[in-house]
């Protein structure tokens, strides 16, 4: 964690400089440049930024924070799925400027490669994975997924809409349906989530 | 190292790493978002400004004039590149149309412009300002309206036509006959990783960090392409997002990202917007199948008979849809033809399991239908026309991979060339029992759970093993770890983690002590991946790097190489054993060697084999199916890793589950392009459509493939199931579809009232 | 996406005020299909006005036993809520039938009924598309339609709306409030609220320049058993063929909405009359005029056996 924060941290200085005399154009050019100050990963970060860009993009090309992936950049895949205030959200669909004192979790924020989240050490034993592309994103649906079940949220296969809700296998693949895995790696991935679900439970 | 008699006993046989399950070596990176794609090299080039490419509005005419002004006035633009000012551009060895259009545009979407700018957001702006005027001109996009004029187009090197015996009179003779056509839709590979590439010029040197499977394949076509010698160009591509054939070759953001970088004067990335990838890259393309099958009254083929009709530009290739019918099933008298309509589509190509994906989609509907008109069992017939022979004598092995473009000569026939290993029955006989298959009931409509009707279907599933050269370079540091270098690609697949399955088994070290470097042109040629050629071939290449580096190492330790052990990081012989790491005290040693293929797959057909079992669910109101289990038994050599293979063939079942159920490019006929160009409307399949996946491998090795005895099985898990998920809905409903995708509104009108 | 000026606005006021001083300006709330739009400059709007800090994110109950819901509540929130699931479980479950679990985090009731079509004609800057870009005629007419309109169609359009939400909003017969630059505050009826294309397919609300939603509000239970059938080739995360929300009385009565058959969600108060007398009578007044082109004349069988099937399992 400690790592990836100071990688990020130095690469998002470095480019600063690069792009203030962006900036001054733009601020001459154009009003489009806004602030936005919100937190990744425990971390206050401030950026000053085209307002066109989403959260996606500033966290990718801005923060250096590339786990979160563009698949597709129309809300039609789930890959740049962050987490945001405990929610779950598209980040390609919302615009940066839109999360001025948010906080937000990205998939570097949930583990390390030498300290895995529960969810991600899963994820390797039951190969819930393979090209690795729509992974973050699936992870970090599945761990905000596990909160919303717990929350008492419905789903379209919810039986009883005024009773508790059980994870059951229909459940977690309706729930996790907004995650495309092109590799098809489904039947692995609903193993891992059902192992963390269980040693939640 | 020249492979050219059956493998015997070696190092691979302990399986002390080999075939075991490991975990993948590079899966704490995956999930934790640091392992670094081809847009995401901030580490690598600090300062990359953004590409934004534009696509042609027209599918088939000329550009009269491109509007740039706004463009290149706007904030932030540092340079736009057009074939107007990209200097000369060769078309790539590999690729059927240009990769920069203009004036001449070949295809809906074809790259038109790159619009380079500091930021993403600047670059895309700019890019929507280019005022394009066009001529448009008439082109052909009906392949039922092409299949007149279609011409004969041979698969890869094979023959377009083949014949044994005499098909139409055998065929005539049968007592029972099938003809039927069955066609099967345009699709995309869809991988979660748009094409995407970061170009950086030193001089006259270019570097591109891209998403590639064949790398060499890469630095060649770039090289051809931008008119630069192979030397001053290098390909990095350590992790791909998913490839599927998509990315077996160079396309429009390797080459506009290099331009882009040039007329920039600074490194450039380039990603394929979602919406453009799908006209502006590869398909597989859409096919008609006719087949036709004669056989006795109890079951025996004795003519078969497989036409198929696709589409592609103007000096494409054709789908290999008949490949797998010249030797699948037995019978006497057969023919396949393969015919090629010039479309003014996107381009044509692989997509997994090109041939074998879309011609078993149909011949394993036909076998179903065939087993129903003799009152037979579907795996009854299929084992009743088994054979050990390859039966389409008169035919080269047919391959449409573009691997085959390496083959080093026209592959001789042979009179009854038997398999090298062949266990389709048992797949079968296996999968029956763990599917419970003997409760299947024959007469369709007859099962209901609620408001479900449910179905069982099965298909065979087949898929050919092909060999090709493959090197890899191996190094024993000083600190006793091994290296291992080739230029091969994981683009999902597990090569990190069996290729350092392979060095750890061979040099006699713990899986941790391996490190493994893939992607990069500076490494040694590989097999690449594509057409489930990786894993066998890759392999076998690092093989034979390690045991050159063995007998360096014995050499070095004074052990007599023939002799020495090399296991639990020590080199033993005799009652004498001396640590590995001592070889490489003096410094590292390093081996780099290739494996070569002798003639063993003349002599020996090497194919694979399986047997799809899928159960359906089709709402007896709505039609929509759904589908519920699914079992894949698999025989394809030695499995290196089962956890990773098996995660090949469930993926492959699952992209055959969209074949099968909703994948299908929408051609708009007038305009010439696919329509359904986004995620959203092609639709692939999500967790919600996949089931619990079961797969068994069967016990094999098969020493005629390599050393490693193993087999490609990424692909095989696609062959096939499609049909059986057709087979499984005609069994629930009595509604047999012979249009892929099978979608609800060709089942509706068909079922029972409601009620 | 064109630049744009962007603003946080702190009152539904000041957010009208704004939209009215500024030419070509847009609300934002979720953003997931603006943004989307935008990217793809089908959407250029001048000026972004964030309505997210306006506070309209909560559910009230009305004095007439109905629900306020705030425009800003997420579809997440709204199919969550107990009032909802327990007294309009039509409403939940066309919530949850929508999207994926991500964007319903996102999607605010109000932009809910604000979303555009999926048509993929309109989707494709290069193609015609009379929606787009008034007078460039209909890529979908004689193109690809399989998902398009069979009903309340014309020959300058035949897209479907997309909203699940809406149809059981239909359905309940809520009323969207609205307040302007002026300040003045209107109720619009659900049914008035969405047009149908007519000749002017670009035209999609009855919402005027800047005015903007600040609630919808649901009347008192309607009791009865609640439907929200969705029919779609892939299982999840796929816009409707054909949904049919209804609720059935013990004696057989009730109501019938349609979603994916017309420019707006669909529903013929007289058609429900005929719902003691099966699912044949209904469809053939509910869709009466329809005109399915040869792509989507399945979406009439689909209608009548989901309905047909939907009434069977209300009888029990």
């Amino acid at each position: 964690m400690g790592t990836a924060a100071s990688v990020a941290l130095g690469a998002t200085a470095g480019r600063a400089e690069a792009q203030a005399p962006l900036a001054q154009t733009l601020a001459a050019g154009t009003p489009s440049l806004s602030k936005v100050s919100f937190t990744v990963n425990g971390a206050a970060r401030e950026l000053e930024l085209d307002a066109r860009t989403t959260l996606l993009d500033a966290l990718r090309e801005h923060l250096h924070l590339t786990g979160s992936k563009k698949g597709c950049d129309q809300g039609q895949c789930g890959a740049c799925t962050v987490i945001v205030g405990g929610r779950r959200v598209t980040s390609c669909l919302t615009l940066a400027v839109m999360h001025q004192g948010h906080d937000i979790t990205t998939i570097e924020g949930l583990g390390t490669p030498e300290n895995l989240h529960p969810m991600q050490a899963a994820f390797v034993k039951h190969d819930g994975y393979q090209c690795g592309y729509c992974t973050p994103g699936q992870i970090c649906s599945a761990v905000a997924m596990l909160n919303e079940v717990k929350a008492g949220i419905p789903s379209h296969v919810t039986a009883d809409l005024n009773a508790d809700i059980e994870l059951t296998n229909a459940e977690l693949r309706e729930r996790m349906s907004g995650n495309i895995c092109r590799c098809g790696a489904y039947s692995n991935i609903a193993e891992a989530i059902t192992e963390v679900a269980g040693r939640q439970a | 190292m020249k492979f050219d008699a059956p493998a015997t006993t070696n190092p691979i046989d302990q399986l002390k790493v080999v075939g075991q399950p490991v975990d993948r070596i590079d899966g704490p990176l995956k999930t934790t978002g640091t392992a670094r794609y081809a847009y995401e090299r901030h580490d690598a080039v600090p300062n990359a400004a953004y590409g934004y490419v534009v696509g042609s509005a027209i599918a088939k005419g000329r550009i009269k004039s491109i509007d740039v002004a706004a463009a290149k006035a706007a904030l932030g633009v540092l340079a736009i590149v057009t074939a107007e000012n990209a200097g000369k551009l060769e078309k790539g060895r590999l690729n059927t149309a240009k990769l920069l259009g203009g004036p001449e545009i070949q295809h809906y979407h074809q790259a038109i412009a790159v619009v380079v700018a500091e930021t993403f957001e600047q670059a895309r702006d700019a890019g929507q300002m280019l005022r394009v005027d066009y001529d448009r001109e008439q082109g052909s996009f009906d392949l039922r309206g092409g299949m007149d004029t279609a011409k004969p187009a041979g698969i890869t090197a094979g023959p377009p036509d083949t014949a044994v015996g005499n098909f139409g009179s055998a065929f005539a003779a049968a007592p029972v006959q099938l003809d039927e056509t069955y066609t099967t839709p345009d699709e995309s590979h869809a991988m979660m990783e748009p094409h995407a590439s970061t170009a950086a010029w030193d001089g006259d040197k270019l570097t591109i960090w891209t998403s590639n499977q064949m790398i060499a394949w890469g630095v060649g076509e770039v090289a051809k392409t931008l008119n630069m010698p192979k030397e001053n160009v290098r390909l990095i591509s350590p992790f791909v997002g998913g490839g599927f054939g998509a990315k077996l070759f160079v396309r429009s953001d390797a080459i506009l990202a290099a331009l882009g970088a040039r007329a920039a004067g600074r490194p450039v990335k380039v990603t394929l917007q979602r919406a453009l990838v799908i006209n502006n890259t590869t398909h597989r393309p859409a096919t008609i199948q006719r087949i036709r099958i004669g056989t006795t009254r109890d079951g025996k083929i004795t003519a078969v008979g497989h036409e198929s009709w696709s589409g592609d530009l103007t000096g494409g290739k054709p789908d290999g849809a008949v490949s797998q019918t010249r030797m699948l099933y037995a019978g006497a008298d057969r023919m396949t033809a393969t015919r090629l309509a010039a479309l003014d589509l996107p381009e044509s190509n692989a997509m997994r399991a090109p041939g074998e994906a879309t011609g078993m989609m149909a011949l394993e509907i036909a076998m179903d239908e065939m087993a129903e008109r003799l009152g037979m069992d579907p795996i009854e017939f299929r084992i009743l026309n088994d054979t050990q022979v390859v039966p389409d004598v008169a035919s080269k092995p047919p391959s449409q991979d573009p691997q085959a473009i390496n083959n080093r000569e026209a592959q001789s026939p042979s009179k009854d060339k038997p398999f090298s290993q062949r266990q389709l029955v048992q797949c079968f006989r296996t999968g029956a029992e763990r599917f419970g298959w003997d409760k299947r009931i024959a007469q369709p409509g007859q099962v209901r759970d609620g408001r479900w009707l449910v179905g069982i279907g099965v298909a065979s599933a087949f898929r050919n093993n092909q060999l090709t050269k493959s090197a890899a370079r191996v190094r024993l540091e000083t600190d006793g770890t091994v290296t291992v270098e080739t230029d091969m690609t994981d683009i999902g697949t597990g090569s990190y983690t069996i290729i350092g399955q392979t060095a750890a088994e061979m040099m006699g070290v713990p899986l941790q002590k391996v490190a493994v470097r893939l992607g990069d042109s500076s490494f040694p040629i590989s097999s690449g991946s594509g057409g489930q050629w990786g894993g066998n071939n890759s392999t076998a290449g690092v093989y034979a790097a390690c045991v050159k580096l063995r007998e360096m190492v014995a050499q070095k330790l004074g052990f007599n190489s023939a002799e020495a052990a090399f296991s639990d990081g020590e080199v033993r012989a005799g009652n004498r054993a001396v640590p590995l790491a001592d070889a490489a005290r003096d410094g590292s040693l390093s081996a780099e060697d290739a494996i070569e293929y002798g003639d063993l797959d003349k002599k020996f057909q090497q194919s694979t084999f399986g047997a799809h079992f899928v159960e359906v669910v089709v709402d007896a109101a709505t039609a929509e199916i759904r589908v519920r289990r699914m079992l894949a038994v698999c025989a394809a050599g030695r499995i290196l890793n089962p956890k990773t293979a098996r995660s090949q063939v469930i993926g492959a079942m699952t992209m055959g589950v969209g074949a099968a159920l909703m994948e299908e490019l929408v051609v708009d006929k007038r305009v010439g392009f696919f329509v359904n160009h986004d995620l959203a409307s092609y639709e692939v399949p999500v967790h919600a459509d996949i089931p619990h996946q079961d797969m068994i491998f069967l016990d094999e090795t098969d020493p005629m493939s390599s050393p490693m005895k193993a087999k490609g099985v990424a692909e095989l898990g696609i062959c096939g199931v499609a049909a059986a998920v057709a087979n499984a809905v005609y069994n629930a409903t009595g509604v047999r579809v012979r249009d892929y995708p099978v979608t609800l509104d060709k089942l509706i009108a068909k079922l029972p009232a409601v009620g | 996406m064109k630049p744009f000026t962007y603003e946080r606005a702190n009152s539904p006021a000041q957010a009208a005020a704004s939209a009215s001083r500024v030419d070509g300006a847009k609300f934002v709330a979720g953003g997931t299909n603006l943004l989307d739009l935008m990217k793809l400059q089908i959407e250029t709007p001048k000026h972004l006005i964030d309505v997210n800090g306006l506070g309209l994110d909560k559910i009230e109950e009305t004095a007439e036993g109905g629900l306020r819901i705030g425009a800003l509540v997420r579809n997440t929130d709204l199919a969550s809520d107990k009032r909802v699931r327990k007294d309009f479980a039509v409403l939940s479950r066309a919530l949850v039938a929508g999207a994926n679990g991500q964007l319903r985090n996102q999607a605010t009731t109000a932009g809910n009924l604000l979303q555009r079509t999926r048509c993929p004609y309109f989707y494709d800057t290069n193609q015609p598309c009379n929606k787009r870009q008034p007078g460039s005629g209909c890529g979908a007419l004689q193109g690809f339609n399989r998902s398009h309109a069979i009903v309340g169609a014309s020959d300058a359009c035949i897209a479907v709306h997309p909203s699940d939400m809406a149809v059981a909003m239909r359905l309940l017969d809520a009323k969207v409030e609205t307040v302007r630059a002026d300040g003045a505050v209107r109720s619009i009826p659900i049914a008035d609220f969405h047009r149908l294309p007519g000749d002017t397919p670009q035209v999609e609300t009855a919402l005027g320049a800047g005015e903007l939603i600040t609630s919808v509000t649901l009347p008192k239970p309607l009791g009865g058993a609640h439907f929200y059938r969705k029919v779609r080739d892939r299982a999840s995360f796929a816009f409707a063929l054909v949904s049919v929300a209804a609720v059935v009385q013990r004696d057989g009565s009730g109501r019938v909405a349609l979603g994916g058959v017309a420019h707006k969600p669909w529903r013929v108060e007289a058609a429900e009359q005929k719902m003691p007398q099966g699912a044949k009578a209904v469809t053939a007044e509910l869709l009466a005029g329809a005109k399915p082109t040869e792509q989507n004349a399945f979406k009439v069988a689909v209608v009548e056996r989901t309905l047909g099937a939907v009434l069977a399992e209300a009888k029990g």
